[in-house]
């Protein structure tokens, strides 16, 4: 169920890398995990990132969390649309709902996240 | 026992459902080494009617607004407040309420919070407020913490004509923060737009000033705004009395950010400074980053109008230490008599009552301004108070007004270095011609030479 | 129910252009045209759109608004943490005295001293019952008095030069104001867990103190409406590291005349004033959040402090060590006024027998109701108890939040849900000391039903409520679409 192509983190982001670049957004876990999103906060274009820490928002009514970069890097693309439906990011959290696009400016931190089945495992799905 | 009712029977019964003996078993978990093992040495209990008659001597040594004339308003204002404000307020269904947790339950006060903020939204021609604060100096305090946030800057720059009180406890809250403060002088009781620009720099986040200013003088606010806004910082403005917007240019047509003011003006009693209001309002764009509650519209199951607490997110017992700010009692009840006055002066009463404060201000300061020995300290335009530069030190001056019924002004030597001598005097629509007509005579025989002691102290009963 | 009560029609839609309520008054001074006072450019365009109705309507509106509300005057609102007690009549007669609802903050102290010897007395009564020793009346709310409870400490260790304690211990269980306000002052938050008995865990708390934390800050009784049996050894952990002892006043109902914070070690609390001392809550304020300190600590009070001397009171503003001011004026003394008359009602047995009878009313809620909810942490507790739903769910999917709505059907304000946070669906009750036996017997007779329901017709309970004035709220509609005010031009 978790796509074999992404890398995941503890804090429930995934990471696809992409002609060098990385694609971000949350799992379905924790899409699942907060239900009803109400909104998303996203960085702009030109955002620096640092690996784990947070870069964005997102909130259910009752509860908020933050986004933690899955990887360094400069923001080169933003799913805006999504801010204005977060509810989408329930929909398709793997596919459509991607958030951020980085170019990663240490690739190697990719290997310290998960992979498929070790998330899988990690979320007591496995 | 006085508010229990429980009886020795049925206390008898519980304790037995529960399973121990006597009432002190219930502290069993209290460690002996904290036990309080006396009794408490308080004074002793009153019944009613002593509570009653002992508070009422307490509130007979006090010189209150019925007691004597009111001038001194410096951020709190004698307006009068009509009857049905605290007959409605204090209906038992809004004052023994909690925060309205369980919305389907809670749909009167939370109406009445949407109301509030549609009527101060309004007023102050902002897009949203919120909820309410704890006060106007806490709501300063906050918006420049919240344009902290809003700009990622770190340096707040503050006219000198706010509310020296403001300024302290905006002091207070951004001290340990890290957040630096940058006074700025003012000339002829204003603020100038010169003296901002060469204060602010890329790394400020907001330009506070307030509207009508501490000494009551009108602010170029617009001006100001636009100052802050090329150098990337946010306008916020403070007020001491919202009422005025109904006259003057209001925050939202200044192209104000942030307003962070006192409602206290707008129907809540002096109550020797508190219980007061807080207001915050400020753009759309900004709401996420706004403190305390929110109310907002939905519908129910069926598709019908109610209202709930919304935004939840920003507020501390979701977010803890990356919620907003910390609070969490606000002022629901001075909001709601907010809401009560701004209903019943309405779309007519709120340019009235703001224009006859500022009509009969302007009559007081040309009396005054005749009286030898006083003259009006500033030249600008101003609201519904003003400075008088007095003949001896103001405070005397307010201490022999005081022996003829009046409570004369703020003497402004207390917040300001060499204005000993000045006085900041207020007149709402309350004060009629003739009170500002005896204010005058008063002033002019206390600024005169001194006369023999005897005969100057000696009070005049009030009409 | 007459539908009436289902009208949620708005102030501004009862509004008819030309109609007035107010009856300001004429202007008694020579009109001069308004330019000569007030520059064009300074003057409002387009008027506020405040409604324009009758002092009826306004009054006929009010007055259905307060009906579709639920309040203690109305009936039992066992909403943990928030100390719903009934607040006397006897106390709004008194703060409306003109003698203190119509004082100017600003009125000289001469011309203030009812007022001010109020403060002193309440200052001396509070010191007494709390064992601290000053109290400061300057916090409007309980955060807020957390808010400068913290500033004291950090003025404290300031002073000593010990620059480097920055962080602060906060419980896993406690309000989310604490954490809040330790960011709020700049200090970052290290976070002690529960031990399985409900305690502050002891091992931890010493793993995590040292002389780069500022000290602890605790409720006690905890979240949990239990009374930290190891306080001794916490504040012999704190105080050995040089660390300050806080303690969150929210649950003081519980232990009033039995122990005081001053004796457990706490070096600074807060009083919520609108829970233990019985000030209205206004439907979410204002509060009043007096805050008490050790003598270590009065330096660095906000000013001004009112002082005594020679048969008059005087507030003192000559406090150069002073952290400033955390509000204008000197606190929400309309309030203290209420707070003062309660003190004064009760007397030092009344005091205690309120706390007596606080846990004794819980103790027995708790007893009646533990077989049919899960109490987690199931001891004598204090002023309130800490039960869950955590059967109910597993059982068909009933969630607390669908048993709190039920509550409302059964005409009861719900307990508080889902805090404290580590207690999973958990549901707080703390009945208070002023509710008669009677009022408890209903309230457990409709918990049991509630319960039978969730079991045979789980439905009913998970589209509760069904007799309120609107049905379930669509909150994530109310944050998606934020609809924060009317506007006229809707």
């Amino acid at each position: 169920m978790y796509p074999q192509d992404l890398k995941y983190s503890q804090e429930h982001e995934w990471a696809k890398l992409e002609d060098g670049l990385v694609r971000v957004g949350i799992t379905k876990f924790a899409a699942d995990k907060l239900s009803d999103i109400v909104y998303v906060e996203l960085p702009k274009v030109g955002a620096e990132l640092r690996f784990m820490q947070p870069f964005g928002v997102v909130e259910s009514v009752k509860a908020a969390s933050d986004l933690c970069a899955p990887i360094s890097g400069t923001v080169v693309a933003v799913n805006e649309p999504l801010t204005q439906a977060p509810e989408g990011i329930s929909a398709d959290p793997h596919g459509a709902a991607w958030m951020i696009v980085v170019k990663p400016s240490a690739l190697g931190e990719l290997d310290q996240l998960m992979d498929a089945s070790a998330y899988s495992k990690f979320i007591g799905e496995g | 026992m006085r508010y229990i009712p429980t009886t020795p029977k049925e206390r008898d019964r519980m304790l037995e459902v529960i399973g121990v003996r006597a009432l002190d078993d219930l502290f069993a978990d209290v460690p002996a080494s904290v036990r309080l093992n006396r009794v408490l040495d308080l004074r002793p209990a009153l019944r009613d009617a002593g509570v009653i008659a002992y508070l009422g001597e307490l509130a007979a040594a006090n010189g209150d607004a019925d007691r004597l004339t009111c001038f001194l308003g410096a951020g709190a204002y004698d307006h009068f407040i009509p009857p049905a404000v605290w007959q409605l307020v204090t209906r038992g269904e809004f004052l023994s309420a909690y925060t309205p947790y369980q919305a389907e339950m809670m749909q009167g006060e939370l109406q009445a919070g949407y109301e509030y903020q549609s009527m101060i939204c309004e007023l102050l021609a902002m897009d949203v407020a919120n909820a309410s604060m704890y006060d106007g100096a806490s709501a300063v305090a906050e918006a420049a913490v919240m344009a902290r946030d809003l700009t990622q800057r770190d340096r707040v720059v503050i006219s000198r004509a706010v509310h020296p009180e403001y300024r302290q406890v905006l002091a207070t809250y951004t001290k340990p923060l890290g957040i630096q403060l940058v006074d700025v002088a003012v000339e002829d009781g204003r603020t100038t737009a010169d003296a901002v620009r060469k204060a602010v720099n890329d790394r400020t986040a907001a330009v506070v000033l307030q509207q009508p200013n501490f000494f009551g003088a009108i602010e170029d606010v617009r001006a100001i705004a636009d100052v802050a806004h090329d150098a990337g910082a946010l306008l916020v403005l403070a007020s001491a009395d919202p009422l005025a917007f109904g006259l003057l240019a209001p925050p939202g047509a200044c192209e104000v950010d942030i307003f962070a003011g006192e409602g206290q003006a707008i129907g809540n009693p002096l109550n020797f400074g508190g219980p007061y209001l807080g207001i915050i309002a400020t753009r759309q764009s900004f709401v996420r980053r706004m403190p305390g509650r929110l109310v907002g519209a939905t519908v129910d199951a069926d598709g019908k109008r109610g209202y709930v607490l919304t935004l939840q997110t920003r507020e501390q017992h979701i977010r803890r230490e990356k919620s907003t700010s910390n609070i969490c009692t606000n002022e629901a009840l001075n909001a709601l008599a907010a809401s009560v006055y701004l209903s019943l002066i309405g779309k007519d009463g709120a340019r009235r009552v703001a224009e006859l404060s500022l009509r009969k201000t302007h009559y007081l300061k040309e009396r005054i301004a005749a009286i030898p020995g006083y003259a009006i300290t500033h030249k600008g335009p101003t609201f519904h108070e003003f400075v008088v530069r007095t003949p001896r030190p103001a405070a005397m001056i307010a201490k022999r007004l005081a022996a003829e019924g009046f409570l004369a002004g703020m003497p402004l030597g207390r917040f300001y270095r060499g204005m000993a001598n000045h006085l900041l005097v207020c007149v709402t629509e309350s004060r009629t011609k003739d009170e500002m007509d005896r204010f005058a005579d008063a002033l002019a025989r206390a600024g005169g030479k001194p006369r023999s002691r005897g005969r100057a102290m000696t009070p005049s009963a009030r009409g | 129910m007459s539908p009436v009560k289902k009208d949620s029609t708005l102030i501004f839609e009862r509004s008819t252009p030309g109609r007035r309520a107010h009856g300001l008054p004429e202007l008694d001074v020579p009109e001069v045209p308004l330019s000569t006072l007030l520059p064009t450019g300074m003057v409002r365009g387009t008027p506020p759109a405040l409604p324009e109705v009758s002092e009826l309507d306004v009054v006929r509106h009010y007055t259905h608004l307060s009906h579709r509300n639920f309040s203690i005057d109305e009936g039992f609102y066992p909403l943990g943490s928030c100390t719903m007690k009934y607040n006397p009549k006897l106390h709004e007669e008194v703060a409306r005295l003109s003698g203190f609802a119509r004082l100017h903050p600003y009125a000289p102290d001469d011309l203030a001293q009812g007022a001010l010897r109020l403060l002193w007395e309440l200052g001396e009564e509070l010191s007494e019952i709390s064992g601290m020793d000053t109290v400061t009346f300057q916090p409007a709310a309980g955060a807020h008095g957390e808010m400068t409870g913290l500033l004291l400490i950090r003025a404290y260790f300031e002073a000593r030069g010990e620059h480097q304690r920055t962080s602060i211990i906060v419980p896993d269980s406690a309000h989310g104001t604490n954490p809040a306000t330790a960011a709020m002052v700049g200090y970052k938050v290290l976070t002690v867990r529960t031990d399985p008995r409900g305690n502050v865990d002891l091992q931890q708390l010493k793993s995590l103190m040292d002389d780069t934390v500022a000290g602890v800050m605790l409720t006690n009784p905890n979240t949990l409406g239990l009374f930290e049996e190891q306080i001794d050894e916490v504040s012999e952990i704190i105080h050995r590291y040089g660390g300050q002892m806080y303690m969150d006043g929210a649950n003081f109902n519980a232990i009033l005349g039995v122990t005081r914070p001053g004796d457990q070690g706490f070096d600074v609390m807060h009083y919520n004033l609108h829970k233990t001392f019985t000030t209205p809550h206004g439907g979410g304020g204002p509060g009043a959040g007096a805050v008490g300190i050790k003598q270590h600590l009065a330096p660095y009070l906000p000013t001004p402090v009112v002082s005594h001397a020679d048969g008059r009171y005087f507030l003192d503003y000559d406090r150069p060590q002073s952290i400033g001011k955390v509000k204008a004026f000197w606190g929400n003394f309309g309030n203290l006024v209420r707070a003062y008359a309660y003190v004064r009602t009760l007397g030092a047995e009344g005091v205690r027998n309120v706390a007596e009878y606080a846990v004794l009313h819980a103790n027995y809620v708790r007893a009646r109701l533990k077989d049919t909810y899960n109490v987690k942490y199931d001891r004598i507790c204090k002023h309130e108890f800490v039960a869950d739903g955590t059967r109910q769910k597993a059982r068909n999917g009933v969630t607390t939040r669908d048993i709190a709505k039920r509550v409302l059907d059964y005409g009861f304000h719900a307990p508080t849900v889902y805090f404290p946070l580590i207690v999973e669906e958990s549901i707080m009750i703390e009945p208070t000391e002023t509710e008669s036996l009677d009022t408890l017997e209903e309230f457990i007779a409709a918990m049991i039903a509630i319960d039978k329901e969730a079991a045979e017709n789980p439905e009913l309970v998970k589209t509760a409520p069904h007799t309120t004035v609107v049905r379930r709220l669509d909150e994530v509609r109310a944050a998606r679409q934020p609809d924060l005010r009317w506007q006229a031009d809707r």
